[in-house]
């Protein structure tokens, strides 16, 4: 016998076992290695995707079993669909997804940008910048309800001290106009470095032979940005995009830490609406085809930008 | 008082030594309730029920703003965590209808505990589904409404109440309307007293649970507020949204706009007893549950504070707070639990639960010549039981005080819309879970 990696796990298997799975085919060895993983999937995934789909077309509520569900066909999905709270609601989401994004990756690739370059405790001020995304959501949403705070809040004297106005004159987490700046604030404060971390990964796999053939080339450190480092950081950047994008989507704690929602609806993402339907007002039904919106939503918006993405890494 | 005290605990060791008698097997038994002081003056309580019965008590207390959800959640899970629970008032009817709460009647007509004996708001309010009927699914346990309570130090204040007379023409004291409440409040808001800039109240504005309902409701009853144009019968058209309601409305919006403090946007209990006690507001509404705590606390209590009741404006009118005791009937100690609801139901353990700092609802506490006098806040919390409404305790009543929430704190805090069209769309979303539930 050959000294190869197979026949070494050969001879390791145990008579018994090996005298068992002797005669198997190999389809039926790897439906045995994967089988459990095939289960797992179905049983907590695709099972409860199934699930939810059919409870979505009937008006099911958890804390009313004894009651038996009747069929409504669409009309959960009229509901959603023709609600101008709940598209109040994806305004809300779109305006938190598009801002927190574009803050993010602007700072986060500045800051990658200049961590990048050589200099004297690089290293220590890499760590000082990613500490706020190893803080947890609520930890972060409750010290910046404090920062916000009209009377006493740091964040509103520093606002005041560069604008002149009374710290007390505004209320970042309590008007409609600002609470949504509020969040974006937040979630860019604690996420950027994640931004920065995969820029930063991009920017050190670009090797430093093809500036110096731009060096030779008498290209511009200008030129030498936007035809090397943006061009060869742009599937990282996509990357970090799509990550914070299915994050901020379901963006939950930190909101609801900040603002509970509020004033009003104002800063109610989607996420927030669906657990209130789902787990506090109990209407499984409706909730499920809700879910069900968010998902293809998600799924697809998701399935375009990856295959943009691809494109991207294969030029 | 001191006699009423030193009759109660030796008429308490007594009465409790009889009803013990006959005690099973010792169990292990868990109370839930809420996170806050009268849990701490039940779990001292609790110890005499140790004590006599050899049963052994655990709780489990949650923070205000998560009882809601994470109770529901058990019961609705047919979770055993519970043997005893005091739930919200409001969750009776989803506790009676879906099975979550035992049913009383047998175990009370066995024991003679006899519902008379309790203040008949608190009878209606938390033992009884469907509403009014003699069907128990509770034992009051906690009387509550929400009131007032001010820095009595400022109101008697020389200077201030020259500069109140002033003002307003009126010698400044406690208000006997809510718009008086809300001259009082605009008085103070801003001030400078000590050379500390001061508001004028902190009210319930929180967006989450059920906080700005609770504070918003405490306008609209004195106003003449309805749920329904005939009780029973669904029919809001013209209740929820009449001119009353709309005023009250209206004014609650104004006073949370012209005489609270500055980021005061989502704030319920814990926030209106830090802005008193932090000195920064002259008076607060709150439960009458914080009102021994606050009468303590050695900074704003004591002399410097006192109380009031909701005031009136059309009617009197205060909203419902409190809760009654249940036993939770997916709960594998049943009998041990009945045994602490009987033990409970004692004249002499409820006259304790009151100098503890619990609020009983027992008629022989509540009754007592000498209960007015107990507490400053006393006679107070016997006007307010007097006249309290509360929201609705139907099964959906998370869907209904959601809607609501969403609705009013659209209206007061985002300043979106009218008070006419929030109460609107209120109806709108109130018929839609009733035509969902099937009463419609």
């Amino acid at each position: 016998m050959t000294d190869t990696p197979a026949a070494r796990a050969a001879q390791a298997t145990p008579p018994n076992v090996a005298r068992k799975i002797k005669g198997l085919s190999d389809r039926a060895i790897a439906w045995i290695f994967v089988g459990p993983t095939i289960f797992l999937l179905l049983a907590i995934n695709i099972f409860p995707l199934i699930w939810t789909i059919r409870l979505s077309f009937t008006n099911f509520k958890a804390n009313r079993i004894n009651r038996e569900p009747e069929w409504v066909g669409l009309r959960n999905y009229e509901r959603i669909l023709t609600d101008s709270d709940i598209w109040l609601n994806m305004q809300a989401t779109a305006h938190f997804l598009f801002w927190t994004i574009f803050f993010q990756v602007l700072i986060g690739f500045t800051l990658a940008y200049l961590i990048n370059k050589k200099f004297k405790g690089n290293d220590l001020w890499t760590t000082i910048i990613v500490l706020p995304m190893m803080l947890s959501p609520a930890v972060v949403g409750n010290f910046w309800k404090f920062l916000y705070q009209p009377q006493i809040g740091l964040f509103n004297y520093i606002v005041a001290f560069f604008t002149g106005k009374d710290p007390s004159s505004f209320e970042m987490l309590g008007s409609v106009d600002l609470a949504p700046w509020s969040i974006v604030i937040v979630d860019t404060w604690m996420w950027t470095p994640f931004v920065m971390l995969i820029c930063l990964a991009g920017l050190r796999s670009i090797p430093d032979y093809i500036y110096e053939a731009a060096e030779v080339d008498r290209a511009s450190k200008l030129r030498q940005f936007f035809t090397i480092t943006i061009p060869m950081v742009l599937p990282f950047l996509m990357l970090a995009v799509l990550f914070r994008g299915i994050e901020n989507f379901k963006m939950f704690d930190l909101v609801v830490q900040l603002t509970g929602g509020g004033p009003g609806s104002t800063t109610e993402l989607t996420s927030i609406n669906l657990k209130r339907e789902a787990f506090e007002k109990w209407r499984t039904g409706y909730a499920s085809a809700y879910a069900i919106i968010l998902f293809v939503t998600v799924f697809g918006l998701a399935s375009i930008y990856v295959k943009a993405l691809n494109k991207v890494k294969e030029r | 008082m001191k006699t009423f005290k030193l009759a109660s605990v030796s008429a308490l060791g007594l009465a409790a030594a009889t009803s013990m008698a006959g005690t099973a097997q010792a169990e292990d038994l868990t109370l839930c309730w809420a996170a806050w002081d009268p849990a701490n003056a039940l779990v001292e309580l609790s110890k005499e029920f140790e004590a006599q019965s050899g049963h052994t008590m655990n709780f489990e207390f949650i923070p205000w703003p998560n009882f809601a959800d994470r109770m529901l959640n058990e019961l609705n899970s047919g979770g055993n965590l519970c043997d005893l629970l005091i739930g919200d008032s409001q969750w009776i009817g989803g506790g009676a209808e879906n099975g979550h709460y035992v049913k009383l009647n047998d175990f009370f007509d066995a024991e003679g505990i006899s519902m008379d004996d309790f203040a008949p708001a608190t009878v209606y309010a938390y033992s009884t589904w469907p509403k009014g009927t003699p069907n128990y699914y509770a034992l009051p346990a906690m009387g509550d409404a929400n009131g007032w309570f001010y820095r009595k130090d400022w109101f008697t204040d020389p200077d201030i109440m020259a500069a109140f007379k002033e003002a307003t023409g009126r010698d400044l004291a406690e208000p006997k309307t809510q718009k008086e409440l809300l001259e009082t409040a605009q008085f103070f808001q801003e001030r400078e007293i000590d050379g500390k800039t001061v508001y004028g109240a902190s009210i319930f504005t929180e967006r989450g649970s059920e906080g700005i309902t609770m504070g918003v409701t405490s306008a609209l009853y004195p106003w003449g507020f309805k749920y329904e144009n005939t009780p029973g019968s669904y029919d809001m058209e013209g209740a929820v949204n009449s001119p009353e309601a709309v005023e009250a409305l209206e004014f609650y919006k104004e006073f949370y706009q012209t005489a609270t403090p500055p980021g005061y946007t989502n704030s319920y209990m814990g926030e209106s007893l830090d802005a008193f006690k932090s000195g920064q507001v002259a008076m607060a509404m709150n439960w009458f549950a914080f009102f021994p705590g606050l009468y303590a606390d050695p900074a704003t209590g004591g002399d410097k504070i006192d109380f009031f009741v909701n005031p009136p404006q059309n009617q009197a009118g205060s909203t419902l707070g409190g809760q009654g005791i249940s036993v939770v009937s997916y709960s594998d100690k049943q009998d041990a639990a009945l045994e602490y609801i009987k033990w409970f139901a004692n004249p002499d353990v409820q006259a304790k639960w009151w100098e503890l700092g619990g609020y009983s609802a027992h008629n022989s506490v509540l009754n007592d010549p000498g209960f007015k006098d107990s507490a400053p806040f006393a006679g107070d919390f016997l006007e307010a039981m007097g006249a309290v409404q509360d929201f609705w305790q139907e099964p959906a009543y998370a869907e209904l005080l959601l809607a609501m929430q969403k609705r009013v704190h659209d209206y007061v805090v985002a300043d979106q819309g009218t008070a006419q069209e929030a109460l609107d769309k209120l109806i709108e979303d109130w018929t839609e879970v009733f035509e969902d539930e099937g009463k419609l």
